[in-house]
């Protein structure tokens, strides 16, 4: 039998009243770095430096390069950015679909694997590590392969562009990361807090509904938008299989210039342009990280 | 102050626990009268707080019976049974454990909004009502993370009084707290017992016990060594332990 009868808490490493409070500590630590996965999306102001740099020199060798009567680089990068940037604009499209199909699915499996039926929380926590730790490249090509690339509904056949497929491909990894962050920020709220919701007789939805859940959001904020950082970055892997977004369009420029020495300057000029988006997002999430660490 | 064997309202016979290997209560027994004071004093570890724990259903027991108003608490199984025990016992505890994403008057009102289900506007009266018997009528807007030990402490008492229970259980209630403010909740706790109100308390605040108590029981090892008026268990204890208590404490 559980402690608490019906409203199950997450096991906690101690019992023993003098550790609880180190217990709980660790206990948060432990979610935050679950919860937050593997990597982060650390961006500092010298990342931009560099990038520029990087930039810098890209353009000047392709100036040193250049033959007599062609266009100088940088009058060739205006020429294109139109281009890029409309690639750029559905690389942020593909990130903004993938993100809120991912989260809508990963918030209901997250749910799903703080359930108190076996086979629910079995079945969310298998679907949950498989997609999580399967690679993003290889979901992506599953999806594009084995997904119809038209679908026939009472008589209407709706056909499903390549980059619908990949953006669906996207956010299978999303939703399994979304479902480690809901199972992670459910779990680093106090049993208090849960022991405290049974002693006033609320039930267990009510519980994670009003009390548990609402107090995870804040919790649960930061590695959703680092998620969202990580995700537009690799956005450009929908380009191997033939989206034509900012990398897909900028190998299609650089053929079409067939110039010698214009890939350095095209590929971090790209790069560029994703440290302008993803950076603010990444400051944001340090400094929301920074404020909920206080008075969680 | 009524009599010990008048109408009881929580009766606790032969109780056992074990976390495990560990016996927590070894046949605990006693009983509240409606209306009356009871003080579990005792060493840490000597199984207080899982008997208050129990009272409530939030801890199951392993063996015995414990009765409380019209409920045997020991054969509740569903949760709605155990739901509707909780409406009519309302425990504190010693970190208070309000929501802290809620203003002291939303914490008040949640439960009665939600689970006894009554009309808004009553609630809020009550609630308003009530943190003004605990003295915290400024609080109202306030966050938890914002009010002192002693003002969250109070909060969570008015929460469970605004379930309007039958049996209030305290749980080292001012045991997280600096020495001046353990006065304003031992004073509002006062109140309510003078109101009538059944409470047990566990507790380390001796004199308080003394003070408030019809009974006090003494518990040591997951047993009951001594219990008896304040004035008889504090001035004339009988067993050597309680003695030998009482002199490292008073």
């Amino acid at each position: 039998m559980s402690r608490l009868g019906w409203c199950d808490p997450p096991p906690q490493a101690t019992d023993l009243p003098v550790l609880l409070p180190a217990a709980s500590r660790l206990a948060h630590a432990a979610a935050d770095e679950r919860t937050a996965g593997a990597f982060r999306c650390r961006l500092r102001p010298a990342h931009g430096v560099v990038l520029l740099v990087l930039f810098l020199i890209g353009c000047g060798l392709a100036q040193a390069q250049a033959e007599p009567g062609q266009p100088s680089i940088l009058a060739t990068l205006w020429k294109w950015t139109p281009v890029l940037l409309r690639g750029f604009l559905f690389n942020l499209v593909i990130s903004a679909v993938a993100m809120t199909a991912g989260t809508l699915a990963g918030l209901f499996l997250g749910f799903a694997q703080v359930s108190l039926l076996l086979p629910v929380k079995k079945g969310a926590w298998l679907t949950t590590h498989f997609f999580r730790n399967a690679p993003w490249l290889v979901l992506l090509f599953y999806c594009m392969f084995l997904l119809p690339f038209q679908i026939t509904v009472f008589g209407f056949t709706i056909p499903i562009p390549d980059w619908i497929k990949a953006t669906l491909g996207l956010s299978l990894p999303v939703m399994a990361n979304v479902s480690e962050i809901v199972r992670g920020s459910v779990q680093s709220i106090p049993t208090a807090q849960w022991e405290s919701a049974a002693s006033l007789a609320f039930t267990r939805r009510q519980t994670l509904w009003m009390i548990i859940f609402p107090q995870c959001i804040k919790r649960m904020l930061p590695p959703w938008m680092n998620l969202y950082a990580i995700l537009t970055m690799a956005t450009v892997l929908t380009s191997i299989v033939g989206v034509d977004e900012m990398m897909g369009l900028t190998r299609q420029a650089l053929s079409a210039e067939n110039r010698s020495g214009l890939l350095l300057a095209f590929y971090s000029y790209v790069l560029f342009w994703f440290f302008l988006y993803c950076y603010p997002i990444a400051r944001w999430t340090v400094r929301l990280e920074a404020r909920y660490a206080v008075n969680h | 102050m009524p009599a010990a064997n008048a109408d009881p309202i929580v009766v606790i016979d032969d109780v056992h626990k074990s976390f495990g290997k560990v016996e927590v209560l070894k046949g605990v027994s006693l009983s509240v009268p409606k209306g009356g004071v009871v003080c579990i004093i005792g060493p840490s570890g000597s199984g207080k707080s899982t008997l208050l724990r129990c009272i409530n259903g939030l801890v199951p027991i392993d063996q015995g019976s414990i009765r409380v108003a019209n409920f045997d608490v020991h054969k509740l199984k569903t949760d709605q049974e155990k739901i509707a025990l909780r409406k009519e016992v309302s425990i504190v505890f010693q970190q208070y454990n309000l929501f802290p994403h809620k203003t002291a008057l939303e914490n008040v009102m949640m439960a009665p909004i939600h689970v006894l289900r009554e009309d808004r506007g009553e609630v809020y009266l009550r609630a308003v009502a009530l943190l003004k018997k605990v003295g915290l009528s400024a609080k109202e807007a306030v966050y938890p993370g914002e009010l002192s030990g002693g003002q969250q402490q109070r909060v969570a008492i008015a929460r469970s009084l605004a379930m309007r229970p039958e049996v209030m259980l305290f749980d080292e209630v001012t045991g997280a707290l600096d020495p001046e403010t353990v006065k304003e909740v031992l004073n509002t706790i006062q109140e309510l017992a003078r109101d009538g109100m059944t409470c047990m308390l566990v507790t380390h605040e001796m004199h308080f016990a003394r003070e408030i108590a019809d009974e006090v029981y003494f518990t040591d090892g997951g047993v009951i060594v001594e219990s008896g008026p304040p004035g008889e268990l504090f001035d004339r204890p009988v067993k050597e332990r309680t003695r030998a208590f009482l002199s490292q404490i008073l």
